[in-house]
């Protein structure tokens, strides 16, 4: 990734493992040349805790409540994209009131992780008010989600073939009210973020990642619609109920009618998502068809379809980062999967860093680095052992294993 | 409040915040805590930007192998007395984690833990009383002294 230079100008700047700016454990290099970035290399896999080893040693129903732990933040997203992949791979036909559940949900999740990332942005920049601000807003969403699935964070709420707790009339009351709270506060938001002059000054032609760059490094999610890439699964692939529902992409231009793929049109893409999933819950309640909500309540006998299948699965679900893949394969023995593979969006939107912090200034780092919304906890799973535990492995070995993998699969 | 605690506090109690490999779950809890909604900060307790000034340190996840010398420096970091709560079932028992290869944690494994905070993740306010009784302790140190 990154050149040694050999110049006496640059000086490096290692930061990390554990810093007071980072929230993860992650570690950064960076070359620097007075206040300017020259390179930035990143390493990763302090967070490594080896879920899809664990995984492989896991029935499916179990393996939801890891994949929920993956990321404590996209806990709908993960399960949600490996219970498609499951749904793929056995032909799960899901009821389509758990369809409309599970986008309610989904959208619900989307909600708390932009408010929590736009307090954090504002924190990187040293607005602890907006922090605050943002996070009694949260606060209230996540009282809805509590209402909804019993839990705040890790919601346990989506199972194979469909979803564990139904919304009733008698929980519309609080919906409504939690929207229309969120409706009231839109236009506040948008006024601290995008009219505010410290914002502004911070935002604007900062850490950009141009539509090629953005194209050639495969980011993901806002990061990726900001810099205008018209990429959002939830279009593209209409998965749950979303295709009902009339979504667009949301892009920078839909606001200020141009796209520069700075931080400050990453700002305003993940506010206009926060609008447009407030949008699509109601309509979601709307629209809501009466049924089932699942396929097959009973678990055991989700368990021995799986059991008797022999096939693969890919399910991809847009998180509020962006795309999230899961593959599993079962290979008819056991019920276990054969392999899972997780590929979490904080993978793709990691290499544009690079471009986005060449040339910006060393206080630049942590705005453009939150402005991402990187999850290392998501990133973190991949790492191969041999037998003598050794973790390192280089990019040429790995290219192999990785062949070779993929040759082990087509078989 | 909890048992055993004066009823004015001697001195702020000042947090470090170490996240050893959790999944964010614990780590948003705890941001949450010190957010309007519960505000900590009332209470005069702070999250600070070093070990070197904290009196309590909060440590999340399971303790990977590569974050098990770093765990430990920002320990050895901090100034005595000090208090180690421990919030999140993966930091006390594994959790979901248990099984995997790469785990040196719990987190009693590496460090003493005082306080066990239960929960996946916990709510905020038994966060809050996670560093009520680390506050208990730190008294009662103090007191011996
Ligand atoms: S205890 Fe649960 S929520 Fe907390 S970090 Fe561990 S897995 Fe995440």
């Amino acid at each position: 990734m990154k050149e040694k230079t050999t110049s006496k100008t640059t000086y490096q700047l290692p930061i990390g493992p554990i810093h007071p700016a980072l929230k993860e454990p992650v570690m950064f290099e960076f070359e620097i040349d007075g206040e300017r970035i020259v390179d930035v290399d990143v390493s990763l896999g302090h967070v490594h805790r080896a879920i899809e080893w664990t995984g492989m040693r896991r029935n499916s129903i179990q393996i939801i409540y890891l994949a929920e732990r993956i990321c404590g933040i996209c806990s709908i997203s993960h399960p949600m994209a490996f219970i498609r992949a499951v749904e793929n791979a056995v032909d799960i036909e899901v009821p389509e009131r758990a369809e409309y559940l599970r986008v309610i949900q989904c959208e619900l999740e989307r909600i708390c992780s932009h408010i929590l990332w736009a307090g954090v942005a504002a924190h990187e920049i040293g607005f602890d008010t907006v922090l605050f601000l943002t996070w009694q807003m949260r606060e209230k969403v996540l009282d809805l989600t509590e209402y909804l699935t019993g839990n705040r964070i890790t919601k346990a709420i989506l199972t194979i073939g469909g979803v564990r707790r139904d919304i009733t009339k008698d929980h519309h009351p609080k919906i409504f009210e939690t929207l229309n709270y969120l409706k009231d506060n839109f236009d506040k938001l948008r006024h601290i973020f995008l009219d505010d002059k410290t914002f502004q000054l911070r935002s604007q032609g900062c850490g950009i990642l141009r539509y090629e760059d953005a194209l050639k490094l495969c980011a993901v999610g806002p990061t990726t619609r900001a810099s205008g890439v018209k990429k959002d699964v939830r279009v593209d692939q209409s998965y749950a109920a979303y295709g009902d529902l009339d979504i667009k992409h949301i892009t920078p231009d839909l606001l200020t009618g141009q796209v520069n793929g700075d931080v400050y049109d990453r700002i305003i893409v993940r506010l206009l998502e926060i609008k447009q999933s407030v949008e699509l819950i109601e309509k979601a309640i709307d629209q809501m068809p009466s049924g089932d909500l699942v396929s097959e309540p009973k678990i055991l006998k989700i368990l021995a379809t799986i059991k008797k299948t022999n096939g693969e699965g890919v399910g991809r679900a847009e998180a509020p980062r962006g795309e999230v893949i899961h593959y599993v394969k079962f290979n008819g023995e056991s019920e276990h999967p054969y392999t899972w593979k997780v590929r979490a969006p904080t993978y793709n939107n990691i290499l544009p860093w690079i471009p986005m912090l060449k040339g910006e200034q060393i206080a630049d780092i942590p705005i453009v680095a939150a402005s991402t919304d990187p999850c290392i906890s998501c990133t973190n799973r991949v790492a191969v052992i041999d037998g003598n535990n050794n973790y390192e492995l280089n990019k040429e070995e790995l290219h192999r294993l990785s062949v070779e993998k993929t040759r082990r699969l087509m078989k | 409040m909890a048992k055993g605690l004066s009823k004015s506090f001697k001195k702020a109690l000042w947090v470090y915040h170490c996240n050893s490999g959790s999944c964010n779950g614990c780590d948003i809890e705890i941001i949450a805590a010190l957010c309007p909604r519960y505000d900590l900060e009332r209470f005069g307790i702070k999250l600070v930007g070093t070990p070197r000034h904290a009196d309590v340190l909060l440590i999340t996840g399971p303790v990977t192998k590569q974050m098990e010398d770093k765990v430990k420096r920002v320990y050895e970091q901090m100034p005595d007395p000090k208090a180690v709560i421990c919030v999140g079932n993966c930091g006390n028992t594994g959790d979901v984690f248990y099984e995997s290869y790469n785990l040196v944690g719990p987190v009693s494994n590496v460090l003493p833990v005082d306080v066990h905070v239960i929960g996946c993740p916990p709510r905020p306010e038994a966060i809050i009383m996670g560093v009520a009784k680390a506050w208990v302790k730190l008294e009662t140190l103090e007191a011996k002294k």
